[in-house]
């Protein structure tokens, strides 16, 4: 593995963030409750929390007890409580996270989400698409959408800027 | 007998055998995951899906009932199957070895053993002969150690007193049988704590246990003093041999925590025990029900831990590849 090289994403992320808000906006009649997956979709679901102005406290889902590498790779010695203050039966539950790539953090978060309770719906919003799909994952509400190829990594930092960085390893 | 045992080639934990080798990070590394486990006691569904389709066997040789349940139920939190074996009452009985029986519900593709055994080093034997697939637990091997006990009281030490920088923690009883004395001694001192303390008397004391790093009193009042955490031990009647005390009464009366010498401590000392308790004999009920007690948070926090140590050896031993993916 070569070092990486940083590229720039060219996404603006306040633009991005504008964006999902308005995306999310026509669910607000239905009272959503709003969950963010650690550690970066807790950072953009705080921002769209305050923006939409929701009223429900917001919840935050570590899934690492439910990934599917965990006999591949063992347990997240980081793993950080998952804390969902507001019953989420039978509610629209938004589910928040920074990067669509694989869909795998997603299906896990569906998969706590269901031993917490079952939602009325849930809509998947992310602030950065790539593509990358490996399993039938697709999300409602997209801040920016991004092409990358395999060997390119997107990540978010912050949480206070939000900023992006792109990061290329040899292969 | 090594601890090096427990951990692979790349130093990771593979079995949990003693706290002996084991470093101040990884202990702190299975409080945060334990942490997270007691999160999930708290839910609705009780239940991750982190050991799906992992056969986890319970092979007690001595018996227990809290011990074997918290397991159990950590176990089956983590959605393993759990199978528990009284060994006393079948195969041992018949004359098969250890080694037979371990062999036997390997061939059933065991992938963790929890052993229990009266005799020390029960655990580090079969942990020996076991395939690099097959995990083993120590949850007791006769006066030696009992790591998960001592790791779990830790982290409720942790929990309500929030470090070990400053505590002065004593420990009371039968020091000498105690395998939870012993563990609880090493992994205090790894995580740092500045002051440990014994009480017993005499007879209860093994020799030289100052080489241990603590301080030794047969006096409650003095042992007792501006303390921060007290754990009282089970008078183990079951493995003494001999006239060790002089009489129940009376070591209740020197040794007993009863309300009056608690107040020797200070007034927010927590009041811990590893159960089963002997009532009215190391401990009075007002004490073990009262406001200081934290005897039953240790049970909750038990399995918590012991959720969080089979995640451990359980898991994957492949590095990641580039991080973690999202």
């Amino acid at each position: 593995m070569s070092s990486p090289t940083a590229v720039n994403p060219n996404v603006d992320i306040e633009t991005a963030l504008a964006h999902m808000a308005e995306g999310l906006t026509p669910l607000g009649p239905r009272r959503p409750a709003m969950v963010g997956i650690h550690t970066g979709g807790v950072w953009v679901a705080r921002r769209l929390h305050k923006l939409l102005d929701l009223e429900d406290p917001l919840g935050s889902l570590d899934i690492s007890f439910y990934r599917d590498d965990f006999t591949r790779i063992g347990v997240n010695p980081q793993v950080k409580a998952s804390n969902l203050p507001i019953d989420i039966e039978n509610r629209h539950v938004i589910l928040v996270d920074d990067v669509l790539h694989t869909g795998r953090t997603i299906r896990a978060a569906l998969n706590e989400i269901f031993d917490y309770g079952r939602p009325a719906s849930v809509t998947l919003a992310v602030l950065i698409e790539r593509s990358g799909r490996e399993l039938p994952i697709e999300a409602q509400v997209v801040g920016a959408h991004m092409k990358l190829n395999k060997n390119q990594h997107v990540k978010l930092v912050g949480p206070e800027p939000l900023a992006l960085a792109v990061q290329e390893t040899g292969g | 007998m090594t601890g090096n045992l427990q951990f692979d080639a790349q130093g990771r934990l593979r079995h949990f055998l003693t706290i002996d080798g084991l470093s101040r990070e990884t202990i702190l590394e299975i409080f945060t995951i334990a942490e997270s486990f007691i999160s999930v006691g708290e839910r609705e569904i009780k239940k991750v899906p982190l050991a799906r389709g992992k056969t986890v066997v319970n092979l007690f040789f001595e018996s227990s009932t809290r011990t074997r349940t918290t397991f159990e139920i950590a176990a089956k939190r983590l959605s393993a199957d759990v199978i528990n074996l009284n060994v006393g009452a079948s195969s041992a009985a018949k004359g098969e070895t250890l080694l037979d029986t371990v062999r036997n519900l390997e061939a059933m593709h065991t992938d963790l053993f929890v052993v229990r055994h009266n005799q020390a080093g029960a655990a580090y034997l079969i942990a020996a002969h076991v395939p690099p697939h097959v995990h083993i637990i120590n949850a007791g091997d006769g006066a030696h150690a009992h790591p998960t006990q001592a790791v779990l009281d830790a982290f409720t030490i942790r929990r309500h007193k929030g470090g070990f920088e400053n505590l002065k923690v004593a420990i009371v009883g039968d020091i000498l049988y105690s395998r939870v004395a012993r563990s609880l001694i090493r992994v205090l001192d790894i995580l740092g704590v500045p002051e440990v303390r014994v009480i017993a008397p005499r007879t209860l004391l093994p020799t030289a246990v100052e080489t241990l790093g603590v301080r030794s009193y047969t006096d409650m009042g003095e042992g007792l003093d501006d303390a921060d955490v007290i754990v009282m031990l089970r008078l183990q009647r079951e493995r003494m041999r001999g006239a060790l005390i002089p009489s129940e009464q009376e070591y209740f009366n020197l040794y007993g925590l009863t309300p009056g010498k608690l107040e020797c401590a200070k007034p927010d000392a927590i009041v811990m025990h590893p159960g089963p308790m002997n009532r009215g004999l190391e401990i009075d009920s007002a004490v073990a029900d009262g406001p200081q007690s934290v005897i039953l948070p240790q049970v909750t926090n038990g399995i918590a831990v012991r959720m969080a140590i089979m995640a451990l050896v359980l898991g994957g031993r492949e590095p990641a590849e580039g991080g973690r993916p999202a």
